[in-house]
């Protein structure tokens, strides 16, 4: 409960500093910010838009969630992302005359390897060597940034960008006519199952399973854990693989669901927005759920603001980044809401001595 | 091979400079016992506000580089305000540090792009940069002179400067003496009368400084624009200080190693030496280097022992 309270307070804060901002550039923040949640939820196909784009945070919310609460600092869900996504498609690309079922659930499968992999080094660095996961994910965002570079036009070059993949065929596609169709010509996808799906799953590891019960040991205290007879090294890089999975399969949400092919030269930003969906969501399961819609509806609503009004777009970057700011001192917010509570039960106090005297 | 070294030389030393100053920045924060994750966003700030105050005022001093010093030393400014969120946050509110650095990351690419956006229309801020120049006579030395002294920069004298002045004050003063036994041991220091929180708000504003005085000499020196990144920069700022191992020699190796790596990935494409290696292996040597290095070191790691943990004063 005090979570919550102190995230929505956060929010708060984010919101109200959005607005200064939106002043500040000679706007009126209450059009800015009805353009921003019309934008996001004013038809069908919009909602549908907004969940899409919550998507892809979903995955990377609960990727950084999974390894703070096993006491691990996943820095890198950008290049897990971006490494898993590329495996998807690359598969994608290749295999598509396969069944759509079959294709769709080796994509999400490889995906999910694909981001593993990615974050098995670092998770084996830190095991065995002590290497800070945080240097050692940041240097491998770099790598598959790098690698996906020169990778996409060697094998998958777009047919007339050299910059761009080839497109998926509809087969290879998380899209389905269903769904396009209830959503009103929609990009959402089946993504946003598999991420319901993930959150449930993950829920249930955390809380539910002797692998959570023992990761988390591990997460509030490692010598601790050591002592109670847990597997320090391997919880750790079965944690930092299991995160980097998740992450993956934001890559495949996002390269097979949002969009249709790759760029190069691009750091998936989800991928660091993941850290705030996370904080925001006090990295509960269900909390990142929340966090994850909400900011899908900043980023989705931005554009039709940004044409309503002369607001630039970032608004919605600057408002979350805010936020966290405030999530990251939300002990600042904790001293303001004891301060409150107490004055309004010495306030009660005094009330109350006055009614019985 | 030689004419080529000597080719790439001068380059090689344009992209180390930014990165040696973020990383000498990170080093104080660090040695006061402050993590600092924030550089690449400190660099971004001091990118935009360098960028922005030579835009506004360069038709004012025509034909001269006024503008550029008064951009710079308003961005190092700039640079110090916005770190004090990061102090604030980890000195006085015992925040998580990295989340408050990936804060400061994402607050500064945000904001900057948002105000760029506004005032210009395009996110981006072009300036005319410093002409780079052959330094007189020093030039003519044979070899050194091709190295190091034909097309330099004002502020690769300015960064070497700070550079040897810093490891004065962190090995040679009282400050720095204190300094960094606030990062090692701070409780002790406190007995001794050290004012801890104070020096870590210092090593973390003199991070701030030096952060976006990197971002202006991008700036000024081979973009020629702000763009709203530094394409990871800090990040890799921060690697260095790892791989140098917390000392301004090791940074400035270190630094210098990166340097060279991405600019010989950068011309490889039109050296026939180089062309033979697949560009993606140049592209992430850099990194994997790295991790080699994390690996190699982690058993005798020069890391201030109190850093990245918060200071309670009742704790001992």
């Amino acid at each position: 409960m005090r979570n919550v309270i102190v995230s929505l307070i956060a929010v708060l804060f984010g919101l109200i500093a959005g607005a200064i901002l939106m002043a500040f550039t000679g706007n009126s923040p209450i059009a800015g910010y009805q353009y921003l949640f019309e934008g996001g939820l004013k038809s069908i196909s919009r909602i549908g838009n907004t969940l899409a784009t919550a998507t892809p945070l979903i995955f990377t919310g609960l990727s950084v969630a999974f390894a703070f609460r096993t006491g691990l600092f996943n820095i890198g869900a950008a290049g897990q992302m971006l490494f898993g996504g590329f495996c998807a498609l690359a598969v994608g690309l290749t295999f598509d005359d396969l069944a759509k079922p079959v294709l769709l659930s080796l994509m999400i499968v490889v995906g999910f390897l694909g981001g593993a992999l990615w974050a098995f080094f670092p998770g084996l660095l830190k095991a065995k060597f002590n290497v800070h996961e945080v240097v050692s994910t940041i240097m491998m965002n770099w790598i598959a940034y790098w690698t996906i570079y020169y990778a996409v036009p060697g094998y998958f070059k777009g047919e007339f960008l050299e910059t761009e993949s080839r497109k998926i065929s509809d087969n290879a596609s998380l899209r389905v006519p269903f769904l396009t169709e209830a959503f009103d010509g929609s990009y959402i996808n089946l993504g946003l199952f598999l991420a319901v799906i993930a959150v449930i799953v993950v829920a249930f590891i955390i809380n539910k399973t002797t692998l959570g019960y023992e990761l988390k040991a591990v997460g509030y205290n490692r010598d601790g854990a050591e002592y109670a007879g847990i597997k320090v090294n391997k919880g750790i890089i079965l944690a930092m693989a299991i995160s980097g999975g998740l992450a993956g399969l934001g890559g495949v949400a996002f390269y097979a669901g949002n969009t249709t092919s790759m760029q190069i030269g691009v750091m998936p930003t989800q991928g660091f927005d993941g850290i705030a969906v996370a904080l925001l969501g006090a990295n509960s399961a269900f909390g990142v759920l929340l966090a994850a819609i909400f900011f899908g509806l900043l980023y989705s609503g931005r554009g039709f603001m940004n044409a309503m009004t002369d607001i630039p777009p970032e608004i919605a970057d600057s408002i979350i980044a805010i936020i966290i700011y405030f999530a990251a001192t939300s002990i600042l917010i904790e001293r303001l809401v004891t301060k409150v509570l107490k004055k309004r039960k010495e306030k009660k106090t005094i009330v109350d001595e006055k009614e019985g005297q | 091979m030689w004419s080529l070294i000597q080719q790439i030389a001068p380059y090689a030393i344009i992209f180390t400079i930014p990165l040696l100053i973020t990383a000498l920045g990170a080093l104080f924060s660090e040695r006061s016992g402050i993590v600092n994750i924030g550089l690449e966003g400190l660099m971004v700030i001091g990118a935009f506000t360098g960028a922005l105050v030579i835009y506004t005022i360069q038709s004012s001093f025509p034909g001269s580089t006024t503008a550029i010093w008064v951009g710079i030393v308003v961005a190092m400014i700039a640079g110090v305000l916005f770190s004090l969120l990061h102090a604030f946050a980890s000195i006085n509110l015992s925040a998580n540090q990295i989340i408050s650095g990936t804060a400061i990351n994402m607050i500064a690419g945000a904001i900057t792009v948002f105000l760029a956006r506004n005032m210009t229309g395009s996110g981006k801020i072009s300036i005319n940069a410093f002409k780079s120049t052959n330094v007189p006579y020093l030039s003519d030395i044979p070899i050194i002179g091709d190295l190091f002294f034909t097309r330099t920069y004002p502020t690769t004298w300015l960064v070497l400067a700070i550079l040897i002045i810093s490891t004065f004050i962190l090995y040679k003063t009282p400050f720095g003496l204190r300094l960094r036994a606030c990062g090692e041991h701070p409780h002790a220091a406190e007995a001794a009368g050290i004012n801890v929180k104070r020096m870590r708000y210092y090593g973390v504003m003199i991070s701030g400084a030096f952060s976006a005085l990197g971002g202006a000499v991008i700036v000024v020196t081979y973009a020629g624009e702000f763009t709203g990144t530094v394409a990871g920069l800090g990040f890799l700022a921060l690697a260095a200080l790892i791989f140098g191992q917390w000392k301004p020699l090791g940074i400035l190796a270190a630094t210098f190693f990166f340097g060279f790596a991405t600019t010989v990935a950068n011309v490889s494409q039109v050296v026939p030496a180089l062309a033979v290696i697949p560009p993606v292996l140049l592209k992430i040597f850099p990194y994997v280097v790295t991790l080699v290095a994390l690996i190699i070191f982690s058993k005798s790691s020069q890391a201030p022992k109190a850093v990245g943990e918060p200071f309670d004063s009742g704790k001992r």
